[in-house]
């Protein structure tokens, strides 16, 4: 099978590459949303103990 | 009935912070692995089907998006129902970091099987049982996210969307079943079934070997989201400022 074929799907490119594509896309989102998040909540959460630290002072 | 102290201890939000960040980076490390072997197989060396050609590939990821939407309801449903009758804050974190994720698989299901069914059956979207039941299932997900965002107090929106989830529960069988109970152009089971599976091996490996990358996927990205559900409902405890100190 050359790479050509294996593009072509006999045919049912369309189908195939868009199911896969579309998986690939989603679970990224997915998978990366709560990195992003993580950073947001550490970086609040850090504030606020530091105002906390201050005004204890 | 009472829970062991064990178990109190080890859904310690302390404790499960620290065990998820050390198997965070091997449950995603072996889905990657998982998911290039899969892809390997189910894409360069499994043959073509006899009837369907190329386009049965389409398989290795609707199969495993629809276990996987029906999987993690039933965690969601269960962990939400710990949590309602145990007061588990874990659990309810768990029933609140999955409904995104099981969302997401379900869309995944319908898109999927949309594109599979447009060159087989001739139609992106047809009206029978199984794509029904499945469609709900979206909606049940939905449901659920939206009822939670729009209560203020975590606890009454724990409590409200386990009630949702366990009612929803009864749309699960119908899904697996409706293939069998209602007439359908959607193909019936191949694998799951008392039977032996009627798919050839070649095409079962990588099927399955995609099926346990999601479901890694799955415990990966439930994972991550827990953790920060707990740091945020955990802020004002003294672990939670350590945790901060140490991370920066």
């Amino acid at each position: 099978m050359n790479l050509e074929e294996f593009f072509h799907m006999g045919g049912y490119a369309f189908y195939v590459w868009s199911s896969y594509g579309l998986t690939f896309i989603v679970l990224m989102l997915i998978f990366f949303r709560p990195m992003m998040a993580k950073k947001q909540v550490l970086k609040d959460l850090r504030m606020k103990f530091r105002q906390q630290d201050r005004q204890a002072k | 009935m009472k829970l062991p102290a064990i178990v109190h201890k080890f859904s310690s939000p302390r404790n499960f912070y620290v065990m998820s960040g050390k198997l965070i980076p091997w449950f995603g490390w072996a889905c990657l692995l998982l998911t290039l072997t899969g892809l390997y197989y189910g894409l360069v060396k499994a043959p073509p089907d006899y009837q369907q050609g190329e386009s049965y590939r389409i398989i290795f990821v609707h199969v495993p998006s629809a276990w996987m939407s029906m999987f993690i309801y039933m965690v969601m449903a269960i962990s939400g129902g710990i949590g309602l009758i145990w007061r588990i804050k874990l659990a309810d974190i768990v029933a609140s970091s999955s409904a995104p994720i099981g969302a997401a698989f379900t869309f995944l299901a319908l898109a999927t099987g949309s594109l599979w069914g447009k060159p087989m059956w001739g139609a992106w979207w047809v009206w029978d049982a199984r794509l029904t039941s499945e469609l709900i299932l979206l909606f049940l997900y939905l449901g659920f996210i939206a009822l939670q965002a729009s209560i203020e107090d975590p606890r009454n929106a724990a409590r409200a969307g386990a009630v949702l989830a366990l009612v929803g529960v009864v749309n699960i069988p119908i899904i697996h079943y409706s293939v069998e109970w209602w007439s359908t152009l959607h193909q019936g089971p191949t694998v799951t079934k008392f039977d032996k599976p009627s798919i050839h091996l070649s095409m079962l490996i990588p099927l399955l070997l995609m099926a346990l990358a999601f479901k890694l996927y799955y415990v990966t990205s439930v994972l991550m989201r827990a953790r920060n559900y707990v740091l945020l409902r955990e802020q004002n405890s003294r672990w939670v400022k350590e945790v901060i100190e140490n991370e920066s």
